[in-house]
């Protein structure tokens, strides 16, 4: 039943600010908009917000549990955790965000290439992904560091954002790929191809946009795991090293012998950890569907 | 009006007599839809009764209610959204709308059967057909598994499936469209139902296999004393095997008759002008279609006065009153309040007018010249690679004149098809050459291409999937003009746009929206507007009509004629449908399995057709008149098309024609021209 009648065609929409309109239509992926913004401010601005510095340490107050002077405890070494969360954000986002842009983006033009021009070009690539594929992701990630080594830019060790994001490559071109091959024999490619139109505009202008839904939805939940495999490499030694506060490295180290009698060492990171990703989820997903010009009525 | 007022129908009462004979009853009938768009009323007030052994059509557009009403009968409409909110369905005695779902489920398929329009998707692909059939004779007659099994044999060879026995162990991938449909038909006939409905059964087929399922259908019904409901959007299909005929439009019933009066004396102008916008064969060509103009109404909004009323001819003062369902001088009904002036014959519909015959500048040189084209793809089984070669198409050769409009017919799999698509160098062929203004398009350089792009281009049929939906109408429209530097400045671009939707017959605002916010006939007028903004010479319309509702293909029709007479454009019209190329075109080429059989002039090929395949296709496809069609000898053809991977030596055609000889599987006859501009490929002419 998809008839439009002319008159409720031609029914004008008033402009109204886009977030406004995302919110209306969107509000739990608002809500997680709303959840990301803080992260980010309080990570921007930890130096103001963050009630202790992360780094003092305080032998008077090891282990201490929740309470008005510390939030969220403090850990092994009398370090405040709940200052220790705030400024993780800084390292979690930068390092998240970054390594999932890289993977995803490389990992979708890769898919998108492959599945347009197809017979060979496809083979070969495809079978790369494969073996690619075939590592498991924290040996694949490890090989990367241990061959890359360290180079730092403003706090942020690069070709750590490298090694995770690398893993993800061929996972995204998989999926970005079955969705273009979709898109690729429907006529509406086919039309722009017997317009003569060239390559790059036919991939970036018909294919790629709809092959967003995917990407979104696979950008958005490997940021989530970039930072689990970010605090992965780092318990390993080779990721962020202590005293540098991130998420997962707080799951590490001397949690793990005191958990049992101080639990909010790592609970409250755990929180931290689920609430980012939960957060990005819900807002992948609003996303993908307010850019979908096919929700709107 | 309120809700409840529309529910009290008069017609409700005059309906009360009803005799034995009635197994189903469908009184007052309202279904309603929960949509994101608010509620849609599907249907409203429908009430039509169907005698034992009885073949009642329901006729309508997409949208009008016809297959929500069937639904309604088999209880299967979408639990989470839609709602019977009023109405009664009496069938042999009992209302189906209160029985328990347990008891529907006995209903269903013991009693009522369904066939559905999709042969290839209604069957269940990793179970045995045997398994298909005998599963409801297990359920609901408590057979054996042996009784079930003979009784499966039995069905088979009923529906005419050779060989059963063997068949019943086979897969349903391993059957042919056709054949599938006959299983559905087997599966439906499985435990004697009173009464089977078939949604669409054949508009997924080929026209001659067509031919042989509605012949089977109409049969078993007479023989089995089996009521059918046919429900349909093909005229032709109704002429000939209904008894009686309902037409819905916009939810409600519009008109009901016996089905030669309905034919020759519509009593409500939606059929009359229905029955005038089908492109027809056993009528002289109109110069133009008779379309009706509009689009159906938005169910979604509450509607007052007849429904026919904004696209109505007709219209008068009193029709923003609803009409009542009334009954006719013929004894049917009408929602018309001018139905004795119809059935006076003091309202006609004019005709298009305007139209008269295209001048053809024809014997010049041709614009388009396709040479011995062939095109074969590789199949690979396996990993080894083990396979064959499919001749998709052979020895193709056409010219196409400028300001001609060729029409390309044949059966699904005959290669029309990919004919277009070579020729839009969508695809390389294996041989032959394609001259375009001269220049060889399968051997030009990327540079000549592109120049050559620009004058040759394409209508797809579905208008669903052949627009980017992430682009506006403005953007899709305007991006060959951005591109090829049609329009200096994004003003004159702007400006170009508007024009090209005006010429379509679109509103300039229409830049505006997403292609999903438009009807199917909507978005092929974009499509043609896109193509339109390259200023082609030529256009591919790739079965461009054949998707689309008959009321809204008569208006694309008449649109791409008017633009040919206007910019003098050359067409391949690639179709299956006869009468609609009959219309369009002013030469046909017929194919079968990838070879030319017959090439003619349109009125050459329809009035003395040569060749065995173009006969069996003439004769196979109905015409919406039911003395011709009732009156005629089912001349079938036999068989089904032959496996691309085994194909049959000598002519292509022999295995299927009625004409075969020994010699006909020897030797591939040469398309040889008879009379001037007369081209066939049989050795028997």
């Amino acid at each position: 039943m998809t008839m439009v009648s002319p008159d409720a065609a031609f029914r004008p929409r008033q402009p109204r600010h886009p977030v406004i309109e995302f919110a209306r239509a969107q509000p739990t992926g608002m809500a997680g908009l709303a959840f990301i913004v803080i992260l980010f401010v309080a990570g921007v601005f930890a130096d103001f917000v963050a009630p202790y510095d992360p780094l003092t340490l305080d032998y008077g107050a090891m282990l201490a549990p929740p309470s008005w002077e510390h939030w969220m405890g403090t850990d092994a070494f009398g370090r405040d955790v709940f200052s220790r969360i705030i400024y993780g954000a800084r390292t979690a986002l930068a390092v998240g965000f970054l390594a999932s842009l890289f993977g995803s983006g490389i990992g979708a033009a890769i898919g998108v290439v492959s599945a347009y021009f197809g017979g060979r070009i496809d083979m070969a690539i495809e079978r790369f992904m494969d073996i690619l594929l075939s590592f498991p992701i924290i040996v694949l990630a490890l090989a990367v560091v241990a061959v890359l080594g360290k180079f730092p830019v403003g706090g942020l060790d690069l070709n750590l954002i490298v090694a995770i994001a690398i893993p993800m490559i061929p996972k995204v071109a998989r999926v970005v790929r079955s969705a273009a091959l979709a898109i690729r024999g429907l006529p509406y490619i086919d039309a722009a191809r017997a317009a003569g139109y060239h390559h790059s505009r036919i991939i970036f202008r018909h294919i790629a946009p709809n092959v967003v839904a995917p990407f979104l939805i696979m950008f958005t939940a490997f940021i989530a795991q970039a930072i689990l495999l970010e605090a992965s490499l780092s318990f390993l030694g080779l990721g962020v090293t202590e005293p540098t506060p991130a998420w997962g490295l707080m799951l590490s180290g001397t949690s793990q012998e005191f958990y049992s009698q101080a639990p909010w060492m790592i609970l409250f990171p755990g929180v931290a950890i689920s609430l980012a990703v939960f957060a990005f989820n819900l807002f992948g997903d609003a996303l993908r569907d307010y850019l979908d010009p096919r929700f709107k009525v | 009006m309120t809700l409840v007022e529309s529910y009290q129908q008069p017609e409700t009462k005059a309906r009360s007599a009803r005799s034995d004979s009635v197994l189903l009853d469908v009184d007052n009938l309202h279904v309603h839809f929960e949509t994101t768009r608010g509620m849609v009323r599907a249907v409203e007030g429908l009430s039509f009764d169907v005698k034992r052994g009885e073949i009642v059509a329901i006729v309508g557009e997409s949208g009008s209610g016809k297959s929500v009403s069937a639904l309604s009968i088999m209880r299967l409409l979408p639990k989470m959204t839609g709602r019977i909110p009023h109405g009664r369905i009496t069938f042999d005695g009992r209302n189906l709308l209160e029985l328990s779902d347990e008891e529907m489920r006995e209903i269903r398929g013991r009693h009522i059967s369904m066939i559905f329009q999709e042969p290839m998707t209604s069957l269940n692909p990793i179970l045995t057909i045997g398994l298909q059939i005998t599963e409801p004779l297990q359920i609901h007659l408590g057979m054996t598994h042996e009784q079930a099994h003979e009784r499966a044999i039995e069905l088979l060879g009923l529906v005419g499936i050779p060989d059963p026995a063997r068949r019943l162990e086979q897969y349903p991938h391993q059957f042919s469209g056709g054949m599938r449909q006959r299983v559905m038909i087997a599966i439906g006939l499985a435990c004697n139902p009173k009464l089977i409905i078939a949604d669409e059964p054949t508009t997924a087929l080929d026209v001659t296999i067509q031919a042989q399922i509605l012949e089977l259908m109409k049969d078993l019904s007479r023989r089995l004393n089996i009521a059918l409901i046919i429900i349909t959007h093909n005229l032709g299909v109704v002429a000939r095997y209904a008894d009686r005929v309902i037409v819905m439009y916009a939810a409600r019933l519009v008109e009901e008759g016996v089905a030669e009066n309905v034919f020759h004396k519509p009593r409500h102008p939606y059929s009359m002008g229905l029955l005038r916008s089908v492109p027809r064969l056993d009528r002289p060509r109109g110069a133009k279609l008779e379309t009706i103009e509009g689009l159906p109404p938005n169910l979604a909004i509450m509607m007052s006065g007849c429904r026919f009323a904004p696209r109505c001819p007709f219209k008068i003062e009193k029709c923003a009153e609803e009409p009542a369902l009334l009954r006719t001088d013929l004894g049917g009904l009408s929602r018309c309040h001018r139905h004795e002036e119809i059935a006076a014959g003091k309202l006609a519909w004019t005709g298009g007018g305007g139209g008269g015959e295209v001048s053809a500048a024809r014997k010049t040189t041709p614009l388009l010249s396709v040479r011995d084209l062939a095109k074969h793809f590789e199949v690979r089984s396996g990993l080894r690679g083990s396979g064959g070669t499919v001749r998709a198409v052979q020895d193709v050769s056409f010219d196409i004149y400028p300001g001609e409009t060729l029409g390309l017919v044949g059966e699904s799999g005959c290669g029309k098809t990919t004919v277009g698509r070579l020729i839009l160098k969508l695809e390389q062929p294996s041989a032959g050459e394609i001259r375009f203004a001269g220049t060889d398009i399968t051997k030009a350089s990327a540079a000549e291409m592109k120049a050559l792009r620009r004058k040759i281009q394409v209508i797809f049929q579905d208008p669903y999937s052949s627009l980017n939906p992430r682009m506006t109408v403005g953007e899709i429209i305007g991006e060959p003009l951005h591109v090829y530097k049609l329009a200096a400045g994004k003003r004159e671009q702007h400006a170009r746009v508007q024009e090209l939707l005006q010429q379509v017959g679109l509103r300039p605002e229409m830049a505006a929206r997403y292609p999903h916010q438009l009807s199917g006939g909507q978005r092929q007028r974009v499509g043609i507007a896109r193509a339109l903004a390259m200023e082609p010479s030529f256009i591919v319309c790739d079965e461009a009509v054949s998707a689309l509702d008959v009321s809204i293909q008569g208006q694309i029709i008449n649109l791409l004629e008017d633009l040919q007479r206007r910019l003098g454009l050359a067409y391949l019209f690639i179709a299956h449908d006869l009468a609609v190329v009959r219309h369009i075109s002013m030469r046909v080429v017929v194919m079968y399995f990838g070879r030319v059989m017959e090439v003619a002039d349109r009125d050459t090929i329809y009035a003395e057709p040569l060749h065995p395949y173009t006969k069996v296709l003439l004769d196979a496809a109905p015409v919406p008149d039911p003395t011709i069609e009732k009156g005629r000898e089912p001349r079938l053809i036999k068989g089904e098309l032959p496996s691309h991977l085994a194909p049959p030596s000598g002519c292509v055609f022999n295995t299927r024609c009625p004409l075969a000889s020994e010699e006909c599987r020897q030797i591939v006859p040469p398309l040889r021209e008879i009379k001037p501009g007369h081209a066939v490929a049989c050795i028997k002419v």
